[in-house]
């Protein structure tokens, strides 16, 4: 238990570490950069004229479909990684699950891919 | 948040925290040299392959390069936009920056494999390993990071309130997803044949050359997975992200200063521990080159371990400045048909083939059904697969699209 938590403990501290360094060279910046703001500086970047309308502009619902998707084969891989590394515990019945489980999701695929979601015009 | 790390309620010398510190340390180092060389390397190979003589005034062969341009964005004023969720326009950075800096701590970068000794070094008197943390899910917390990385470039893209950089990081997030999928897929290859989903344990399982997991999975898993980690580092040709001459320079147009070269160093430093993850799970990590019972000793000591994983790294490295001078950019359509029709499809299906395989072998199952059963398998998804992308392509051609 000890040795499991010393590892993570470890990954948290460097995890602390990164944050602190990058927290630290923006400090530092901040104490020796210029900051002489006006009004024409503040305005987003639109290729060098006057931004027009809201900067959150919709985008299209297609890259939503394509996150869903992805949850999908997410969950899909947290599944199959606890199963890949005991292959030889489950043998042939796991082999028989899995290919179950995993034909299921690809039905899913080819359900998404003839719908025509996969397809970006 | 020392005092509360178990490793010190029982009694515990000084000798091993002084190890763990110096370890902290040296990875520390290493993450942040390796990122600024590999800053300097891309530009410089680069250059030659362009004809062009590249950084060569800050320092001997200009490698000193990357610490001047840093300096320089030391000195150079922030700017948050007027429009911009400041908050999240300033968390952004860390997002992206935290995750690719902890990669670092998982990866073996050395260590004595041979004869068993699992990776571990003596070092007065204590054995430790050459790497950081081995936690026991070392490669879940790979795929996690990388996740999280996509946070910090969403965010970064949409705090800014602006149009160019809301588009790229949509698409990032779009793109970084679809082959996140491939890229586990392809992770469960390695994991079938190593059986751990520790990085020590992985690069222990391949002590012979002809059980590293590139030629015991059978190339493919490893094809993909350099094709999906080269997306999903944005790096071309699938650097739509950043595609200049449509979006600017992506979800960080609006940064400027240091926030700008956190994100910078993120990629690049994405682009190393990508190469060192893909050379752990594929390439044998730290271990020498062994064919048979025959090593190829480089009589280096205690360092020979980390010079070969630098050998190996450097193969990755060189290929993807290789990759970013040679290849034109993807179309975003060819992109997403790429990830979701092609590199799935096959990274499933290969997962699923060598799980049959290994259980046959297990189980004593007949050699020669199952080696049929497997070619005819293999044969008709693939005629099936063929078939359903030609017809996709047909089908939109039909339809008049315009490219």
């Amino acid at each position: 238990m000890s040795q499991l938590l010393r590892s993570y403990l470890t990954v948290a501290m460097f995890g602390a570490i990164g944050v602190l360094l990058a927290a630290l060279l923006l400090a530092i910046s901040a104490l020796v950069r210029p900051n002489r703001p006006n009004a024409d500086k503040s305005k987003v970047y639109e290729s060098g004229v006057d931004p027009i309308g809201d900067g959150w502009s919709q985008s299209q619902i297609r890259y939503y479909v394509f996150a869903l998707l992805f949850v999908i084969f997410d969950v899909e891989t947290v599944f199959i990684f606890p199963w890949a590394t005991q292959l030889e515990r489950y043998a042939g019945f796991g082999l028989l699950e899995m290919g179950i489980f995993v034909f299921v999701l690809l039905l899913g695929l080819v359900y998404a891919w003839r719908k025509g979601v996969l397809r970006w015009v | 948040m020392l005092a509360a790390d178990p490793l010190f309620f029982r009694g515990l010398s000084l000798a091993v925290v002084v190890i763990v510190i110096v370890k902290v340390l040296i990875v520390f180092v290493v993450g942040l040299v390796a990122t600024m060389f590999m800053v300097w390397f891309e530009r410089k190979i680069i250059s030659g392959m362009q004809n062009r003589v590249g950084p060569n005034k800050a320092g001997p062969w200009g490698l000193l390069q990357t610490l001047a341009d840093g300096i320089k964005l030391f000195f150079k004023e922030d700017l948050v936009p007027e429009r911009a969720d400041s908050f999240v326009f300033k968390l952004a950075p860390f997002l992206a920056f935290v995750p690719a800096f902890l990669v670092w701590c998982v990866i073996p970068l050395g260590g004595d494999f041979s004869n068993g000794r699992g990776g571990l070094v003596t070092i007065a008197g204590h054995r430790t390993l050459v790497q950081l943390a081995d936690p026991p899910i070392g490669i879940l917390l790979v795929l996690m990071l990388s996740s999280i990385a996509v946070y910090g470039i969403m965010l970064a893209g949409w705090s800014s309130g602006s149009k160019y950089p809301l588009l790229g990081s949509v698409r990032a997030s779009a793109q970084m997803v679809s082959y996140e999928a491939a890229l586990g897929l392809s992770i469960g290859s390695v994991l079938l044949v190593a059986g751990t989903l520790s990085t020590n344990g992985i690069v222990i399982a391949q002590n012979t050359i002809s059980r590293w997991h590139i030629i015991a999975t059978g190339v493919v898993p490893f094809v993909i997975f350099v094709i999906a980690g080269t997306a999903e580092l944005n790096r071309p040709p699938f650097d739509l992200v950043e595609a200049e001459s449509e979006l600017v320079s992506g979800f960080n147009t609006e940064y400027s200063s240091l926030r700008f070269a956190l994100f910078y160093l993120a990629e690049f430093m994405n682009t190393v521990t990508m190469s060192a993850i893909i050379v752990t799970l594929f390439l044998g990590g730290p271990q020498p080159i062994t064919i048979g019972d025959t090593t190829l000793n480089l009589h280096l000591g205690p360092f020979s371990g980390t010079v070969w994983f630098l050998l190996k790294l450097f193969i990755f490295l060189y290929m993807y400045v290789w990759l970013r001078a040679t290849l034109p950019r993807l179309r975003y359509d060819q992109l997403m048909n790429l990830g979701w029709k092609v590199l799935i499809p096959i990274a499933l299906g290969w997962f699923m083939l060598l799980a049959a395989l290994r259980v046959a072998r297990d189980e004593g199952w007949n050699r020669v059904v199952v080696g049929v059963v497997c070619a005819v398998v293999l044969a008709f998804s693939y005629l099936l697969l063929t078939a359903a992308v030609r017809t996709s392509s047909k089908n939109r051609e039909k339809e008049g699209a315009m490219f």
